[in-house]
């Protein structure tokens, strides 16, 4: 027995176009598909981890049009026409780690892995605006993000050697 | 020459694979599985009365609804008491799915299967539960009294009640020139690692065979639990441990109502099936720790020499006690830290209440006993008007004592003895660390500018390497590369670095050619698990022990190709050469050509090992007696009791004078965990305990109320610290090697977290000049003991 508004009735599709890392994507999802869902389960870019679902680990941080976002807290519908960089698009283009991932090794910023990818997208923004940052705007720059093994001190190292890298790798 | 590897801050393999976001978690597989969702109790203490389905049925996606009716065989027992203790006369378990009872908010009632989470949890919200309300138990207090009962036959709430004693403490605290009582107490918080648990099950009916990958610290023990409820032969299931997104304890226990319910769907539905925790569903129904209240009397002499330490104390294990005594026992041993405490003896009870289980998190009651030591010597101190850590000095065991021997049980069993250690020089280290003896001028020039600071330091003992044993596979493939495992899980504590780096030196071959698996019963089926820091110090342990195996079989069988003895040969970087005469050489690669005797020839290298390639000894077998074909070997490490790292740490705080904000101004960190493997990866240790050391002691609690509700079940609530929160750490390393295992070397995983809530106290304590008696401690509650002092 079911009605429209009845959860239990098939749901509606939606078509969405979303350019992911560069890449042209067509999916036909529920309107309530949460974007970071849509991107690990539809699109198998399981690079983007969800840790809280509500928005306040930061462990499912994208960059829409750039910005650093939620992706828990975003249906794929809104995101329809965006273009999305994930954890996966911060590689360098021949495949080698990007500046910010390269500074995370070097500066052993991760342990688990399971939060990186959102310090990863968040910080590779930051670095836009803000190309040499002191520790302590380092530090405030990664406050929204949660990490439960590392203690943040290898993390804010590596903001600041992130932009040592940028700077060197721009500078050739 | 091959750079030595042991000892290096060698960057992490796991690394490359991770920050590109080409992790493999457990919610990263089996996308097109099953997907499970629970009905999971509302209520602390409730009858069912009845589950009914009927509103659920028609959703289009459902695929199954189990209940604990629906359940059959070994699967209805209750899942098992992992740690059966003599004292633990009442222990309970809790069934995988919720029989007639529930017995706290989060225990899981029904299963629901269905296409994905999204109709799943469509499906939960339409079941409906009929309860009969039972008064719910909540807190030590409240359950302590025993006027309402968690378990109707468990008298008092009163899991189990253990005494060690060594010496007559009462006698010895009376006859004492000075005594004194504490009440203390520590809330409760969690490991809350960034990933929840899951679980992945696929059945394949063709093989009779079970896949199942779960994100445990255990994979081999879930598979032996999983067999044993699902009534499947062990031969017939695989348990894999993929990337974890930590664990700190929690993952340690097992198994989970899920990990049975799982494997169980995917058999009887014949597809995959797979459950992912949420968030919610961790804060209430996967495991906390920490809750203790302690009552200790003590008595000391004019010097502060502790004569005699009596400690009660009685710890909350919440609903259930799967995983055993262990915390409260930890407590009770480890609280002595590196003093000697005359006479010694703890009572403590282990009490039910109607909350989520308690099982060890990072420390595993290690931070409360820190504690309650820690505010013994600086309560000794304040009365005899002593330097803090001047009494720490004249309690400390000293190096020449060791091994020392306590005369107590250890949580695994063993003698409590103390293996090596120099704990003066530890301290001498950590006072010239944060400069404890200029702090007086610091803080008079703080208090010149209105400021308010005070120093604070505390020290801790930690057996690590617990045993019984682990173990470790090597083989040199015909291509020169090692493929090593070791059936303990990883968590994010950089394994498969470290591992690779004892493989490196022992067989000497570069990093690159080592390829390490942990946690994957397809590839090593005997293991413990990765628990009480023991992962460098026993799977470290044996896999050296392995690979010097497989190098003597390597050496022997090149000492026969190159026509040499073996004392002559050398492996480096990869080739077995002899010594001075590098010309003389023969790769891994072709030595493990050679130590399989073959018949068909697949490639040119392989011919060297056929029948007609070279004369042969026609009077010994092509593989000898005593010998097996293959360069590989398998070894074991079982220690005779548990090695003992140490540290201690100096915290100097400032607390405004106005609003009792408490801020960390510096942490400092002298840490001794014997030989050091990675200085990297053991800073990175201490790094993350100390913020979970920081956030036990000024953010974190479970706010349960009466009825046993998890008011801040979310991280919105719970407040985990972020960057701003946790303060630059400085470190200093003292190496005390020990004696025990073949690397001299202990565990670091725990250490930072333990002396966090004593440390940052005594820093409070110092800054404001009245004791501090229960952690961890909010502004308000500063404020509030402000109030109340100065109002005395």
């Amino acid at each position: 027995m079911t009605t429209a508004s009845d959860p239990a009735s098939a749901e509606a599709l939606h078509d969405v176009t979303l350019t992911v890392n560069g890449v042209f994507q067509q999916l036909r999802v529920p309107a309530r598909r949460l974007l970071s869902d849509a991107l690990r389960h539809d699109l198998r870019l399981t690079g983007t981890h969800v840790g809280c679902e509500h928005g306040v680990c930061g462990a499912c941080t994208v960059l829409i049009e750039g910005r650093p976002t939620r992706s828990c807290l975003v249906f794929a519908v809104s995101a329809d026409g965006a273009s999305i960089t994930t954890v996966e698009g911060c590689l360098e283009p021949d495949g080698t780690l990007g500046d910010v991932q390269q500074a995370f090794q070097d500066c052993h910023a991760l342990q688990c892995g399971f939060c990186t990818p959102g310090f990863i997208t968040t910080i590779t923004a930051y670095l836009e605006d803000h190309p040499n940052p002191t520790e302590d705007e380092a530090r405030e720059a990664i406050g929204g993000n949660l990490c439960r093994c590392t203690g943040y001190q290898n993390i804010v190292a590596a903001v600041v050697r992130a932009a040592e890298i940028r700077r060197e790798r721009t500078a050739t | 020459m091959t750079t030595k590897m042991f000892g290096q801050r060698v960057p992490r393999v796991e690394d490359p694979r991770l920050l590109s976001g080409q992790g493999r978690y457990l919610d990263d597989l089996g996308h097109d599985a099953l997907e499970v969702a629970f009905v999971r109790s509302p209520h602390a203490h409730a009858r069912i009365v009845d589950v009914d389905v009927s509103a659920a049925l028609d959703v289009e996606g459902l695929v199954a609804i189990y209940t604990y009716d629906d359940l059959d065989g070994r699967t209805t027992e209750p899942l098992p008491l992992l740690i059966p203790h003599p004292a633990l006369t009442h222990g309970r378990t809790p069934y995988a799915l919720a029989k007639d009872e529930v017995n706290h908010v989060g225990e899981a009632i029904a299963m629901v299967v269905a296409s994905d989470r999204y109709v799943a949890e469509d499906v939960v919200g339409l079941i409906q539960v009929e309860y009969e309300l039972l008064p719910a138990v909540v807190g030590i207090e409240r359950s302590r009294d025993g006027g309402d009962l968690v378990h109707a036959d468990v008298p008092g709430n009163v899991a189990a009640t253990m005494v060690q004693e060594v010496g007559d403490a009462a006698t010895m605290i009376a006859a004492a020139g000075h005594r004194a009582t504490l009440s203390l107490s520590i809330e409760r918080s969690a490991s809350m690692p960034m990933e929840g648990k899951g679980v992945l099950a696929r059945w394949d009916p063709d093989d009779e065979s079970l896949l199942m990958h779960t994100s445990t610290q255990t994979s081999t023990s879930v598979r032996q639990a999983v067999a044993a409820k699902l009534s499947l032969p062990v031969d017939r299931v695989e348990v894999v441990t993929p990337d974890v997104g930590g664990g700190f304890g929690v993952k340690i226990v097992h198994p989970w109502p899920e990990e049975i319910l799982v494997p169980w769907a995917a058999l009887r539905l014949g597809q995959p099936v797979k459950w992912v925790e949420d968030r919610r569903e961790h804060f209430v129904s996967s495991a906390h720790e920490r809750g203790q209240l302690h009552e200790v009397e003590f008595g000391y002499d004019d010097d502060g020499h502790l004569r005699g330490l009596s400690v009660r104390f009685w710890h909350d294990n919440g609903a259930y006690t799967p995983y055993g005594l262990i915390v409260p026992i930890i407590t009770s041993t480890q609280l002595l830290g590196p003093y000697k405490p005359g006479a010694y003896r703890v009572e403590f009870q282990s009490l039910y209440t109607n909350t989520v289980i308690v099982t060890p998190y990072r420390g595993a009651g290690r931070p409360q006993g820190c504690f309650v030591m820690e505010r013994v010597m600086d309560a000794i101190a304040a009365d005899l008007g002593l330097d803090r850590t001047v009494v720490r000095e004249r309690n400390f065991i000293q190096p020449e004592e060791m091994p020392f021997d306590h005369g107590l049980i250890f949580q695994d069993g063993r003698p409590l003895i103390y293996d090596s250690g120099d704990f003066p020089a530890s301290l001498a280290k950590l006072k010239a660390l944060v400069g404890w003896d200029d702090f007086e001028s610091y803080r008079s020039a703080a208090r010149a500018e209105g400021r308010q600071v005070g120093i604070g330091v505390a020290c801790y003992v930690e057996g690590t390497g617990v045993g019984p044993y682990e173990g470790g596979h090597l083989r040199i493939e015909t291509d020169g590369s090692v493929v090593v495992s070791t059936g303990l899980t990883t968590q994010g504590q950089g394994h498969q670095t470290m591992l690779a780096q004892i493989v490196a030196d022992e067989l000497g071959v570069s990093m690159d050619r080592i390829r390490v698996t942990t946690g994957d019963t397809r590839r090593f089926k005997y293991a413990v698990g990765t628990f009480a820091s023991r992962t460098a110090v026993m799977s470290g342990s044996a896999v050296a022990l392995t690979a010097r195996k497989v190098r003597a079989k390597a050496l022997r069988i090149a000492a026969n190709a190159l026509e040499a003895s073996v004392d002559d040969l050398e492996i480096v970087d990869g080739h077995v050469q002899v010594k001075g005469s590098p010309g003389s050489q023969i790769d891994l690669g072709a030595v493990a050509v050679l130590s399989n005797p073959l018949r068909y020839a697949f490639d040119a290298g392989a011919t060297r090992a056929t029948q007609f390639a070279a004369p042969a000894d026609p009077s010994v077998p092509p593989v000898p007696e005593n010998d097996q074909p293959g360069l590989e070997g398998t070894d074991y490490y079982s220690p005779l009791r548990s090695t003992f790292a140490n540290g201690m740490h100096a915290v100097v705080v400032e607390t405004d004078p106005e609003t009792a904000e408490i801020k960390i101004l510096r942490y400092c960190v002298v840490h001794d965990c014997g030989t050091v493997i990675n200085p990297m990866i053991v800073e990175g240790q201490v790094h993350g305990g100390v913020a979970q050391g920081v956030g036990g002691a000024l953010y974190e609690r479970m706010e349960y109320d009466a009825a046993g509700q998890l008011l801040n079940a979310s991280y919105m609530d719970f407040l985990m610290p972020y960057a701003s929160e946790v303060p630059h750490i400085e470190i200093d390393h003292l190496e005390t090697p020990s004696p025990l295992n073949p690397l001299g070397v202990k565990g670091a995983g725990e250490a930072g977290v333990i002396p966090g809530s004593a440390a940052i106290a005594a820093a409070i304590e110092d800054a404001e000049g009245f004791a501090i008696a229960a952690m961890p401690i909010s502004p308000s509650e500063l404020f509030e003991l402000r109030r109340r002092h100065a109002g005395r």
